[in-house]
């Protein structure tokens, strides 16, 4: 599975757990605008660390906060080399 | 000065019917009527300050019996006491001998006179004669660094037994999970010696070959955590004893297991209890459910409840003295009251324990107690025990996640659900019952989870 869908399916996984209304995933979609709150992105992010093996979040070089759902998905593809 | 020694109070109702199990050697209480454990060496430990630093329970108890009394100090060394903090044992309770068991060839080497208890009783024309009274000190089994050292009285150490507890009727048959030389344990021990007899565990024997060994000796009385508590259910071995009465302390005592000793155990009374080595016992509950009766706080009596900042604080006749050592700090506040540093939480008339202060997991700014998630992953009935953790997080800070033992599967129960199933459904129960910054975000299926020494839950520090 390439990068960007196991992004995918944890946003729709932790969507539905959180009972949160998924806004489409588009390249452009703000994460704000999402539907998904603080502790559904905290999940994502731990189960991105459990399957993907990085946390770009931890990581010692400051990364620049993603604003978009596209930022996310380099973010993770950026660091999951 | 108290007014006898443990061997005189032992003996308040007559010669001692009791005996004491250990795991190879039964001894029989009347016997240190004119016999000794320590070599013939009795009077040479008058007025010194004892490390007790035995291996096994048995020689463990021997010593405390003789030494009460005779002794100015005890100070009672866990046998899993690392040897790096011998020293600083040593020296904060001024200690001037050591007391030591074959099993224990090494311990304390070289630092003090070392003298010998061996369970293989020698005769003698000793005289139990008490000269005053003895400091006995409990060391804390505290997460981190050097343990503390907590001085009680024989006096504070029984004044939870009841006139009842002290000459029972008929003569009872005590055991524990627990090591004597803590406080739940020695509660047991006191209870025992008094009541009748005593059944003696030992940390490298199998949980069923204990329960056998209890089974065999009638155990009526019977005292662990609650993690000891899973742990025996867990072996297949807990049907070996039909106590008359079932006790948990140590740790907070949450409905499923006290449903579980219920269900085992039918015709006893399940009883959960509080307490601390600083604080002593605060109480008992038999009602079968989780937590207190709010009633009890602020309630008149010789154990005092008060509930400050959320957590409770406890003064009574059972309360230690203080802490040994220097910079030590105090152990109890100016009015006599030890914090014990245990979050409650009133719902209904019932004070509930909602684990450690400092235990406390932060999901952005939103307050988490392990132990209340661990309750509801608990009410499972495929779950054995649970630990709850927080695993740091760049979006919340930490987020909560759980490990998870599975019971096994037996004739009677059938098999379990399958991992995935199992997770699906602790993450329903989790939903319907808790604030969605509770749910574990992961739950981990595990083969077992660390119980430390003392017979509790092994938590990461906060």
């Amino acid at each position: 599975m390439t990068v960007k869908a196991t992004i995918t399916t944890q946003f729709q996984q932790v969507a539905r757990e959180q009972d949160r209304m998924l806004a489409p995933l588009s390249e452009e979609l703000q994460l704000v605008q999402s539907g998904l709150d603080s502790l559904s992105f905290a999940i994502i992010v731990a189960r991105l660390e459990d399957s993907l093996g990085v946390d770009p979040f931890n990581a010692t070089e400051t990364v620049e906060f993603p604003v978009t759902f596209g930022d996310f998905v380099r973010l993770y593809e950026r660091f999951a080399k | 000065m108290p007014s006898e020694s443990l061997w005189e109070s032992i003996n308040a109702a007559g010669t001692p019917p009791g005996r004491l199990y250990g795991t190879r050697r039964t001894i029989a209480l009347a016997e240190l009527a004119h016999a000794t454990s320590l070599c013939g060496r009795l009077e040479e430990l008058r007025d010194r300050s004892v490390v007790l630093l035995t291996k096994d329970q048995l020689s463990a108890a021997l010593a405390l019996i003789e030494l009460d009394g005779v002794a100015r100090r005890m100070v009672l060394c866990p046998p899993d006491l690392p040897p790096e903090h011998l020293p600083a044992v040593v020296r904060d309770a001024e200690a001037d001998a050591a007391l030591a068991d074959e099993a224990a060839a090494t311990a304390g080497a070289g630092v003090l006179p070392r003298f010998e208890v061996r369970p293989d009783l020698t005769r003698s024309g000793i005289s139990r004669h008490r000269s005053r009274g003895t400091d006995w000190v409990l060391l804390t089994s505290g997460t981190t660094g050097a343990p503390k050292l907590v001085l009680h009285t024989l006096e504070s150490l029984m004044s939870a037994l009841s006139g009842s507890a002290r000459a029972p009727a008929d003569a009872l048959v005590w055991s524990t999970f627990y090591d004597i030389r803590r406080y739940g344990g020695l509660q047991v021990f006191l209870r025992g010696v008094h009541a009748g007899s005593l059944v003696l565990s030992d940390p490298a024997e199998p949980v069923s070959d204990f329960l056998a060994r209890a089974a065999a000796a009638g155990v009526t009385h019977i005292s662990g955590t609650p993690s000891h508590w899973r742990r025996a259910l867990m072996s297949g071995a807990a049907a070996a004893i039909a106590p008359r009465y079932v006790r948990l302390s140590g740790e907070i005592a949450d409905q499923p297991i006290l449903d579980s000793l219920r269900a085992a155990y039918p015709a006893a009374a399940v009883a959960h209890a509080f307490a601390s080595t600083e604080a002593g016992v605060a109480f008992e509950v038999r009602d079968g459910r989780a937590g207190f009766p709010a009633a009890l706080v602020g309630a008149p009596g010789a154990v005092e409840l008060r509930v400050a900042d959320e957590t409770l604080q406890i003064r009574s006749p059972g309360t230690a003295q203080r802490y040994l050592g220097e910079g030590a700090g105090p152990l109890r506040a100016a009015d006599g009251f030890v914090d014990t540093g245990d979050r409650l939480e009133e719902q209904a008339g019932r004070y509930y324990f909602m684990g450690r202060r400092g235990g406390v997991i932060n999901v952005g700014g939103l307050k988490v107690h392990p132990e209340e998630v661990e309750a509801v992953i608990n009410a499972h009935p495929w779950v054995q025990m649970s630990l709850v953790r927080s695993r740091r997080n760049a979006i919340t800070g930490a987020i909560v996640t759980a490990d998870v033992v599975i019971a096994a599967a037996s004739a009677a129960r059938g098999t379990p659900p399958a991992p995935e199933v199992l997770r699906r459904e602790l993450t329903d129960r989790c939903r319907r019952a808790l604030a969605p910054h509770k749910v574990p975000a992961m739950i981990r299926i595990v083969p077992t989870l660390e119980v430390s020494a003392s017979g509790k839950l092994v938590r990461p520090i906060a």
